[in-house]
């Protein structure tokens, strides 16, 4: 593998990055956006992009925000760098967080690659000004989420989940009471009631998180199948009582009907009555987000609840909801803070610093420092929203991988199962049984009939003795199935008896007629061969027994 | 000693082979299960030497053959690999087999023997001989196949010629046709031809038979002779009139006969179709053009220090190990890296698939003689539930009985039969040297699984690298 941390500065390589074969940098400016705190790697990551192959390069100060020192990094295996225009000139690859203001499009050198969130349909100037720079851009919020390959990358995902998190931490931050019920000496404490608006990834992690700390949650979503994923995270499922399924493909909701918002809105009012702590995360992709709290609903909860409006971004859930703050209305808090993921950026950093290392491997699965950006590939298609300056955006739906039910025959045969040694076997089919017993009467009959006593004598031998072969044999344990042959090996050697019953009669040696030294030579042989079987087969059991211990 | 001592000997040494049967149960009483086993023996061999049966003038003859058999069964048995035990085993069924063939010959070149019977009692004494001989043949000639084939001295891919069930069947009424020649012989000379014919014919059969089983379901052969072998015993013990034989050829045919079945069972197969042969060659040919699913998708290799890392962040591992562990005589190696784990605490457990390597039993063995403790090593219905707690499932060179297109892909030529799902644990590591498929000749979707990464490479040198990287 090759580990060697290319130190010198590439350069006048960014015409065709893609074939070069000296290892490729990957560049990490500082966040610029106010109130960003995160950064696109953290060390641990960056010692792993280098055993891909890839020197590293930070801005300096790019993870102080996020408790994350130049040092740290330096010790992982990256060169800090002090002056983002150079950071950006000297790249080959560029991860952020947030999409590029202007400024740092202007600072990028021609075709270069940039990984980040782009959020192409809200940005459309800056897809303009990207493909002006013939750049490769790989937006992470383009990602196929349903390609089940994709999940490791699905950067929304895992910033989601923080952002729900610390959604709840907010929550509790801002309500005066505890989570949990309590009976104290100084008194009962009624747990407190959450309630959750939109059963996505972040309404999962707040249901988890509310959950954990003692609170009743419960939960709300249009999407009807995310019911049980919420009870498994401990909370309740909240139905509206309207036929409806909201189920709008990609994981997302849609909009709904007149009809079911109505009755949407009626369970909203009860809920709020109720609860203490709403959070709210309904968005609808490219659309402003629901206004699901109104104003009255706000005025009829009990005064110290809290709020927390995590669609505050989008124009919020609530209608009181300032974008950014924290307000009190009608003795409400609400909390429509935009940063809650940049209020927890060691994780989210990390998280997100993760998600991009898979796509990388994703990109360079040579490890050599080299990526690839392969256009036939589901996940990485979606991903790409220009490249080489032309725009790429939006992906074909990905080829739908899992064939139609109907596709496949009904009656798949089940995997029988092995009934084991021991086990008795599954009674045999009643019909079955009956032919086999006539079968069996019928040569007995004729064997009965027809045969002479003294055979009948060894038959009846015979017959007993191979239904004691299967009871016995029938109870041993398949891991000594190799010793049980190489004894009922040994054993049938027993055939050594004939040979030696022949090989000097004491009443017929002598007879006329009878060809001696043929007979006794044979037998002689017979001798031979089954010892070797005899003594070579107990011999080679006892040492295999020898070795199974417990 | 006289003739009834004799026989009670004979019950003594009868119920001893029994003990010594139901004694390889389980692992406790398995030692003392050969013991009776060789006691039986030794009873049966003396009581017949001092026997009525035998005169003095055949000790030095039978002394001097023991000693020679003996010698030559010792020093195989002390230097055999524990991985060439199917080879074995197979080479001393054909001993059986051509015992059984000689014994015949002598009794039937022996006109004393017959002197006694008259009647139809000397028809059946006829037609035993004529039996006997015509199973030891069949024993002895598809043994040594089988011998060679699992030495790899013959290929392992089955040999179909055209119309070989016809083949069978004209060999089947030659045979007949001859057995009634025989019965009407007057002579020894005017019976000759019939038995050499028969014979020739049983040793061909006995060859077409097992040259037309493929590689994977060797083991069913293996157990399948091993049944004949005790039926050739059988045979001659009615030949002989005598009821040890006729006991214990029917023990060892018998259980031969079950193991075959479990086997049988373990690949979902009907017992006729393995004997009828040829598998995995022409169902494989023409099933997937019915719409069976080719897996497609790419697969993901890692290397030992990254298959180390996996086994050192999991808590519950399964191993499964198949042929290509015994062929690269990689078990110890497994051994030191399930002790290394199981020292920090990790759960480390084998599933061993009924069919795993190619003869019952076989991967059980190889553990055993790594030291690997019993009670960690599990069959497969025992911990096939277990592989959705698994974080890692840990494949060495095994293939079929992993593939889970026995249960997703009815087209599959291994279609129901059960497999170890080792898909479902979190991780499954995949030990192979190439891409190529099993023995089964059916591709394998495990591969193509996104939790699924492969190990490329000889087994031995890849875990001596990953026990090297955990140790560290």
């Amino acid at each position: 593998m090759q580990t060697g941390v290319a130190t010198g500065v590439p350069s006048g390589q960014s015409a065709a990055p893609a074939l070069t074969q000296t290892a490729q940098r990957i560049g990490v400016p500082r966040e610029i956006f106010p109130g960003e705190k995160r950064v696109a790697t953290v060390p641990e990551v960056v010692e792993k992009l280098v055993k891909l192959g890839f020197s590293v390069a930070v801005e300096t100060g790019a993870g102080n925000a996020a408790d994350l020192s130049d040092d740290a990094y330096r010790a992982a295996g990256a060169s800090v760098v002090a002056d983002a225009t150079q950071l950006w000139a000297t790249s080959d690859i560029v991860f952020k967080v947030r999409p590029p203001t202007p400024q740092e499009v202007a600072a990028m050198p021609e075709g270069q690659t940039l990984v980040g969130f782009v959020w192409p349909a809200q940005n459309p100037e800056l897809m303009q000004q990207l493909t002006a720079k013939k750049a490769t851009v790989l937006a992470i919020d383009a990602l196929p989420r349903t390609l089940s390959r994709a999940q490791k990358m699905d950067a929304l995902t895992s910033q989601a989940g923080v952002a729900g998190y610390r959604a709840v931490i907010e929550a509790a931050n801002a309500f005066g009471r505890f989570f949990n019920g309590q009976i104290t000496a100084a008194g009962k404490v009624a747990p407190a009631k959450v309630f959750i608006a939109g059963a996505g990834v972040a309404g999962l992690a707040a249901i988890g998180t509310a959950a954990s700390l003692g609170a009743i949650v419960r939960a709300n979503d249009t999407r009807a199948e995310v019911a049980d994923q919420v009870v498994s995270l401990g909370g309740e499922f909240v139905k509206v009582d309207y036929e409806e399924e909201g189920s709008g493909g990609g994981g997302y909701a849609k909009v709904m009907s007149e009809g079911f918002q109505q009755a949407q809105r009626a369970m909203y009012a009860k809920q709020a009555q109720e609860v203490d702590i709403i959070i709210t995360t309904a968005l609808i992709p490219g659309k402003p987000a629901p206004k699901l709290i109104t104003a009255d609903m706000v005025k009829s909860m009990k005064a110290g609840s809290v709020i927390v409006d995590m669609a505050a971004e989008q124009g919020g859930n609530c209608e009181l909801t300032v974008p950014g703050q924290a307000v009190v209305v009608h003795g409400v808090t609400i909390v429509g803070y935009t940063d809650l993921v940049s209020r927890l950026s060691r994780q989210s950093s990390t998280l997100y610093a993760t998600n991009l290392f898979r796509l990388t491997e994703e990109l360079c699965k040579t490890k050599d420092g080299v990526i690839h950006v392969n256009m036939e590939d589901d996940a990485i298609r979606g991903l790409t929203v220009t490249k080489d300056g032309a725009i790429t955006w939006p992906a074909p739906p990905p080829k739908v991988i899992a064939a139609p039910v109907a596709a496949k025959p009904a009656a798949a045969p089940a995997a029988k199962k092995a009934h084991g040694h021991g086990a008795p076997s599954e009674p045999m089919a009643g019909n079955k049984l009956a032919i086999l017993f006539g079968v069996v009467a019928a040569l007995f009959w004729y064997v009965g009939a027809n045969a002479p006593e003294a055979f009948l004598a060894h038959f009846t031998v015979f017959v007993l003795a191979c239904f004691v072969g299967y009871m016995v044999v029938w109870n041993v344990k398949p891991a000594l199935h190799t010793p049980l042959m190489s004894v009922t090996n040994a054993i049938s050697s027993i055939i050594a008896i004939g040979a030696l019953v022949q090989i000097a009669p004491p009443m017929m040696v002598g007879a006329a007629g009878r060809p001696d030294d043929w007979i006794r030579w044979l037998a002689a042989l017979g001798i031979v061969l089954t010892s070797i079987n005899m003594f070579g087969g107990f011999a080679v059991t006892q040492r295999m027994l020898a070795m199974f211990r417990k | 000693m006289s003739a009834s001592l004799a026989t009670v000997s004979y019950i003594g040494a009868t119920i001893l082979f029994i003990l010594s049967l139901g004694g390889l149960s389980n692992q406790e009483s398995a030692r003392r299960g050969n013991l009776f086993g060789m006691i039986g023996m030794t009873i049966a061999v003396l009581a017949t030497v001092l026997g009525p049966k035998v005169g003095a003038s055949g000790y030095a003859w039978i002394v001097g053959a023991m000693v020679v058999g003996a010698a030559i069964g010792l020093y195989a048995a002390r230097t055999v690999q524990m991985t060439q035990m199917p080879e074995l085993v197979a080479l001393m069924h054909s001993m059986v087999g051509l015992a059984a063939m000689l014994v015949g010959f002598a009794t039937f070149v022996d006109p004393e023997a017959a002197k006694e019977f008259t009647g139809a009692a000397k028809s059946i004494h006829e037609m035993e001989i004529y039996i006997g001989i015509l199973i030891g043949a069949m024993t002895f000639s598809g043994s040594i196949v089988a011998f060679g084939k699992l030495s790899g001295r013959i290929g392992g891919n089955p040999l179909l010629l055209p119309g070989r069930h016809f083949m069978n069947l004209a060999g089947l009424l030659v045979v007949v046709y001859f057995g009634g020649l025989f019965l009407q012989a007057h002579s020894i000379a005017e019976a000759m031809t019939p038995v050499i014919v028969m014979t020739v014919i049983a040793l061909l059969f006995g060859v077409h038979m097992v040259m037309a089983i493929g590689g994977a379901d060797m083991p069913v052969v293996v157990s399948m002779l091993n049944s004949y072998s005790g039926w050739a015993a059988a045979a001659t013990g009615f030949m002989l009139s005598n009821d040890l034989l006729i006991v214990v050829g029917a023990l060892v045919g018998s259980s031969g006969a079950i193991l075959s079945y479990i086997m049988c069972n373990a690949m979902n197969r009907s017992f006729i179709s393995v004997i009828a042969g040829g598998f995995g060659t022409t169902s494989a040919a023409t099933k997937p053009a019915a719409g069976a699913a080719q897996p497609a998708g790419e697969v993901v290799a890692v290397n030992a220090a990254e298959t180390a890392e996996l086994l050192r962040e999991a808590k519950n591992i399964i191993i499964v190990p198949g042929y290509g562990m015994a062929v690269a005589q990689a078990q110890h190696t497994v051994f030191e890296i399930t002790k290394t784990l199981r020292e920090k605490g990790v759960n480390v457990r084998f599933g061993i698939h009924p069919v795993a390597g190619r003869m019952p039993g076989h991967m059980n063995v190889l553990l055993a003689e790594a030291k690997v403790p019993y009670d960690i090593v599990f069959e497969m219905d025992e911990l096939n539930e277990d592989f959705p707690d698994t974080d890692v499932a840990i494949v060495i060179g095994a293939n079929d009985i992993v593939n889970p297109a026995a249960q997703d892909d009815p087209g599959s030529p291994i279609a129901g039969m059960p497999v170890l799902e080792v898909w479902k644990a979190k991780t499954s590591i995949v030990m192979k040297r190439s891409m190529a498929s099993g023995y089964a000749g059916v591709d394998n979707p495990l591969f193509y699984k996104d939790n699924n990464r492969m190990l490329f490479g000889d087994a031995k040198k890849m875990l001596d690298e990953v026990l090297t990287v955990l140790r560290t």
